[in-house]
């Protein structure tokens, strides 16, 4: 078996087998982790209800009414400081993870469908750089662009991020599964350029796969928190990750920040979750399969 | 017919990327760890502070550091309650979901994968919030039965309390692995098994397990990598609590060096030393389990 399609998607494999008796065992324990995962999404949905004098004295769960007055409360704060945190926020994840996404195409693209001098370097390049993540080096990438000026601006956060070697070798896999040699040869020989061939006929061919490296690097840019707290002085620049919980600090002095952060959390969850169901079918990633050789 | 300068020109934004943000800062990193400040005179006016070599005196300052071993215990520690805590719950849910025997699948196989959607951030102060006894469930609850409930972020939890946020928030993304990968076997290498009166929990021992082993291999590289790096959790929840210094893991070691006493040569040897041992631990880890994962040949 040659190889390895990372990410397929299975509703069509596996029809399920005659129905089989369900298990009251299995129901309880799928049921108690999906409580566990809830709890804390149900809490901030009904904490974001209350007030600044009910959040630490009434029934946890126990919900109120002042919700819209908390958002109003919450986009009043320094002239809606929390909206462009979230601006912000869907700059550097949907940015950096469009670049990278092309970026890591062209890059998987030459190394499965080509053969040339270095290809195993590059590889390894990439095997090196998926083993070591660059969040360690952020505060030596912080002290390098601070040498060219670029620190505490949205570059500093982007540029690194338009990198990712695990996207890349994720493209590899998906190139070399989805493009047949003969479809590329036919486009040459119709007098495409290898660039025509890679955006025309290549990159259509990669597409679900490529929705997938997106939804990666979206994810890991949005959930990023080391690179821009390091990289970023400047209040009106953070994404929101790094903008609450500089409100959090603020809350030891201010308690009333407190209902902010909880209103806040509740409302940077909104897009991510709906994303994340909208898409649900593209989250079918099987990490395993490139390696199963046999 | 094909260019031979084109799998180049394909590769170039990659390189030019890799070379600017991953290999230059290690390099940047290496070479500011072998460096230091040299005061003299009283280390006034200009001229007064030079930089010159340090040869090891970096690496030795930093991993003797009263600090820096119990840091990378504690992470240690952290790694042995979070990689099997969350990957053994993923793989449990993984095989009830895919033994097909509740009506409930759905439902649950969303909640579970929800927790991916929120940045650690922002989990870690939703459990903050319900670590604090004020407004913990948990503490209302032991309280009706007349327990005292300990301080999760009393120094004896704050090791689970940080680490619970890391299961929470990780255990659906690999559940939709290992779930995935369960999808794909094909029916025939069970149904013989069940046909012989083989139970749910044999075949998933004895076959679904073992076929996806390389699934467990990733997942388990990828959490180990993840771990190592913990510092956003900690991070957050250092204003709720008091037990959380400022060296409570090895990044956040680097960060505070770096920032905080403006020691950049330390912050760089240790951040060294971090993406040298991350490199080890997981390519090692490849090495030992003979993993043909990343291999090149297609």
């Amino acid at each position: 078996m040659a190889v390895t399609t990372l990410v397929r998607p299975v509703a069509e494999v596996a029809p399920p087998v005659a129905r089989r008796r369900s298990s009251p065992t299995a129901t309880v324990l799928l049921l108690l982790g999906a409580a566990y995962c809830l709890l804390p999404v149900v809490w901030v949905l009904v904490a974001s209800t209350k007030s600044a004098s009910e959040l630490f004295t009434t029934f946890t769960f126990a919900p109120s009414t002042h919700l819209f007055d908390n958002i109003a409360f919450l986009t009043s704060y320094r002239d809606g400081l929390y909206w462009r945190w979230m601006v912000n926020s869907a700059v550097f994840a949907g940015g950096g993870a469009a670049v990278s996404t092309l970026v890591s195409a062209m890059a998987g693209f030459a190394m499965a469908k080509y053969d040339f001098r270095g290809k195993g370097l590059a590889f390894n390049l990439v095997l090196a750089g998926v083993l070591v993540p660059a969040v360690i080096l952020a505060v030596p990438q912080y002290l390098l662009l601070a040498k060219v000026g670029l620190t505490n601006t949205y570059w500093a956060v982007l540029l690194p991020s338009f990198i990712s070697p695990y996207g890349i070798y994720l493209c590899r896999i998906f190139a070399a599964a989805t493009v047949p040699d003969e479809v590329l040869e036919a486009a040459r020989m119709d007098g495409a350029s290898d660039w025509r061939a890679f955006s025309r006929v290549a990159l259509p061919m990669m597409r679900s796969g490529l929705v997938t490296v997106f939804l990666f690097q979206f994810v890991a840019i949005w959930n990023n928190y080391m690179l821009p707290f390091i990289m970023l002085g400047d209040d009106r620049l953070f994404p929101v990750t790094v903008g609450l919980s500089g409100l959090l600090n603020q809350g030891a002095t201010q308690p009333a920040m407190y209902t902010s952060v909880v209103t806040g959390s509740l409302l940077s969850i909104i897009p991510l979750v709906v994303l994340f169901l909208t898409l649900q079918r593209y989250w079918r990633v099987d990490l395993g399969a490139g390696a199963v050789k046999a | 017919m094909r260019t031979r300068s084109a799998p180049y020109l394909f590769l170039t934004p990659a390189l030019v990327l890799f070379a600017a943000f991953l290999a230059a800062p290690i390099v940047y990193a290496g070479y500011l760890s072998l460096r230091r400040v040299k005061v003299s005179g009283l280390g006034l006016g200009a001229g007064a502070r030079s930089e010159v070599w340090a040869g090891l005196s970096n690496y030795s300052r930093s991993l003797t550091d009263p600090e820096f071993v119990p840091s990378v215990l504690r992470v240690g520690a952290y790694g042995l309650i979070v990689v099997p805590g969350m990957l053994g719950l993923a793989l449990v849910m993984a095989l009830l979901l895919d033994a097909g025997r509740t009506r409930v699948g759905t439902f649950t196989r969303t909640a579970i994968f929800l927790p991916y959607a929120v940045p650690a951030v922002i989990a870690s102060l939703l459990w903050g919030f319900l670590y604090l006894p004020r407004v913990s469930p948990i503490v209302d609850v032991l309280s009706g039965v007349g327990i005292t409930a300990p301080d999760a972020l009393s120094s004896s939890w704050v090791l689970y309390a940080v680490a619970n946020i890391a299961i929470w928030g990780g255990t659906g993304f690999n559940m939709i692995v290992l779930y995935t990968a369960l999808r794909a076997i094909p029916t025939e290498l069970f149904e013989a098994a069940r046909i012989d009166g083989a139970s749910d929990v044999q075949i998933a021992l004895r076959i679904k397990i073992p076929v996806i082993g390389p699934s467990l291999i990733m997942t388990f590289l990828f959490s180990l990598i993840a771990t190592l790096q913990v510092f956003a959790e900690p991070m957050t929840l250092r204003p709720l609590s008091n037990t959380i210094s400022t060296t409570w893991t090895p990044l956040m070691k680097v960060y505070r060096d770096a920032f905080v006493r403006n020691d950049v040569y330390s912050a760089a040897a240790t951040s060294v030393v971090i993406a040298a041992a991350t490199f080890v631990i997981s390519y090692g880890f490849l090495k030992l389990v003979g993993s043909r994962a990343f291999s090149q040949e297609n």
